[in-house]
């Protein structure tokens, strides 16, 4: 337990250290939310499906909450790089705790990232229908924060610098944002970017925090939750699995 | 008699070899270390000084071989073995985005020290090693020597049986050096620890160890006190005996580009 908790307090502590980077992540989704927002607004309205701010914030705070969580997962390529790696692989403490420790803290950071991004898109005009369903968004929220954050250390198991980080993030991390229908709707789409959009696992996440905050989806609540928390376990398993295998 | 022998054998290797594919980087060797003994294990960069360290203490699974760390074999016991040794690694491994006291605290964590005399020994050993002023500085402002001052208080954060230090001077000025040394003895003859370190440095070894391993090309050319290599040489220093012994000195030119890269990273700092 205590193993988990420190490599938690670290990763966390780590964050709040350093508030500009805090705030330079909160440029881009902050430029989504206004340019897509506004820029999209009309249009959206013009074909009748409401407000355009509504539908897209939810698809942003996840955005925040996938790159945040991806990021700190492969975070673990430094420890590696600048020998940290080395003094937590040679304790005597099983893998699996450092494994879980560094997810769950990661996850953390990103959770939180995800509650910034959240009110600012309150501050921009974003309503919430219904305040009794927040705890179902923030559990969406951790459940993602946390597969992501595996995604992520899964990831930097393998990877031995930072080389294939543009690789990463061009064909793996933008892709995923992209066709989780953070930015469109999911209904009426051609068949083969319906079926891409199905294999997302963002998909659900979002759906599944529109759902609460806004009051409308797609799978339905119960569908969204069991499958972020089917694909969370199975990835939290690859995670642990490829970083027991690191050779420090 | 023989349960005698092995009872203060706190380290023994016998046959240890490690092939990475076709290149034998440690071969075939076998030694015994002394509970409480300092030991150097002496050899250009290259030697397998490292991979022999990495070995001995559960990062590296040998090739063939046997090694027994204070009772118990790293390759099936990992846990009871890494509970057994500090180690400082060549290359720095401390969290430079925390305090020296959250490092420490980390390491206290991980190898369950309990609460009751964390504090206390975190408190001792930063101020054995003269960090205390900076406790609540974060690592990343610190000169080379006090990170390496600080990761030797953190390998002793666990009372260790033994401490292992890959070159742990490379890059550091002598009154540094000095420093490290008369914590590391100190503690060595007081608790009866016992110190195993690789060094490129002859006065190092000549200085400090009670007895030293030559190694070079993964084997063990040569071992015993330095009286003990010098007379085995007929000669009056430890540079003469390893001339003797491998046929050359250690040259600077044979610490190779990553040697330098580290050196540099130690006066210079990272990043």
């Amino acid at each position: 337990m205590s193993t988990i908790y420190i490599l938690w307090l670290r990763q966390v502590k780590k964050y709040f250290r350093t508030p500009s980077r805090i705030i330079g992540s909160l440029g881009q989704p902050l430029l989504f939310l206004l340019v897509f927002g506004f820029g999209f607004g009309s249009i959206y309205k013009q074909a009748g499906q409401g407000d355009y701010i509504q539908f897209l914030a939810p698809g942003i705070i996840m955005m925040s909450v996938l790159f945040t969580a991806v990021f700190s997962g492969i975070d673990l390529i430094w420890d590696r790089q600048f020998g940290f790696l080395k003094e937590t692989m040679v304790a005597p403490v099983p893998r699996w705790q450092i494994m879980l420790g560094k997810t769950l803290g990661g996850a953390t950071v990103a959770s939180f990232q995800g509650v910034i991004v959240f009110i600012l898109s309150l501050i921009v005009g974003f309503k919430v229908h219904d305040l009794f369903m927040l705890p179902v968004a923030a559990l969406f929220v951790f459940l993602v924060a946390l597969l992501f954050t595996s995604l992520g250390i899964a990831i930097a198991s393998r990877l031995e610098d930072m080389q294939g980080f543009q690789l990463i993030m061009n064909f793996l991390v933008m892709p995923i944002f992209f066709l989780s229908g953070s930015l469109f709707p999911l209904q009426g789409l051609p068949k083969a970017l319906e079926v891409v959009t199905r294999l997302d696992p963002l998909t659900y996440g979002i759906d599944g925090v529109r759902e609460s905050l806004i009051g409308v989806g797609t799978f339905g609540i119960p569908i969204d939750l069991l499958l972020v928390v089917v694909i969370t376990v199975v990835l939290l398993g690859i995670g642990s699995y490829l970083f027991e295998r690191i050779q420090a | 008699m023989v349960s005698n022998l092995t009872d203060t054998n706190i380290i023994s290797v016998s046959g240890l070899t490690k092939k990475f594919k076709d290149f034998v980087a440690v071969d075939n060797i076998s030694f015994t270390v002394k509970k409480g003994e300092i030991f150097a294990f002496l050899g250009p960069n290259g030697a397998g000084k490292s991979t022999t360290i990495q070995m001995l203490t559960t990062l590296l699974a040998p090739t063939k071989g046997k090694v027994m760390i204070n009772g118990n074999d790293p390759t099936k016991n990992k846990d009871a073995v890494r509970k057994s040794f500090g180690i400082v690694f060549q290359d720095p491994s401390l969290d430079s985005d925390l305090t020296a006291l959250e490092n420490m605290q980390y390491h206290a964590v991980l190898y369950k020290v309990s609460k009751e005399i964390r504090e206390k020994r975190i408190g001792e050993l930063l101020r054995f090693v003269e960090l205390w002023d900076r406790k609540n500085d974060m690592v990343k402002t610190f000169s080379g020597g006090m990170k390496r001052r600080l990761e030797v208080a953190r390998g002793l954060l666990h009372h260790p049986a033994i401490m292992f230090l890959d070159e742990p001077t490379l890059g550091l000025d002598p009154q540094t050096r000095n420093h490290i040394w008369s914590y590391l003895q100190d503690i060595s003859e007081k608790q009866k620890m016992t110190v195993f370190f690789t060094t490129h440095y002859m006065a190092e070894a000549e200085k400090v160890a009670d007895r030293i391993a030559i190694i070079d090309h993964g084997k063990i050319v040569a071992m015993g006190s330095l009286a003990e290599l010098e007379d085995k040489t007929k000669t009056n220093s430890l540079e003469e005996a390893f001339i003797a012994i491998t046929g050359n000195t250690i040259r600077e030119e044979q610490v190779n580009g990553t040697g330098r890269m580290r050196a540099m990273q130690r006066l210079w700092g990272r990043r």
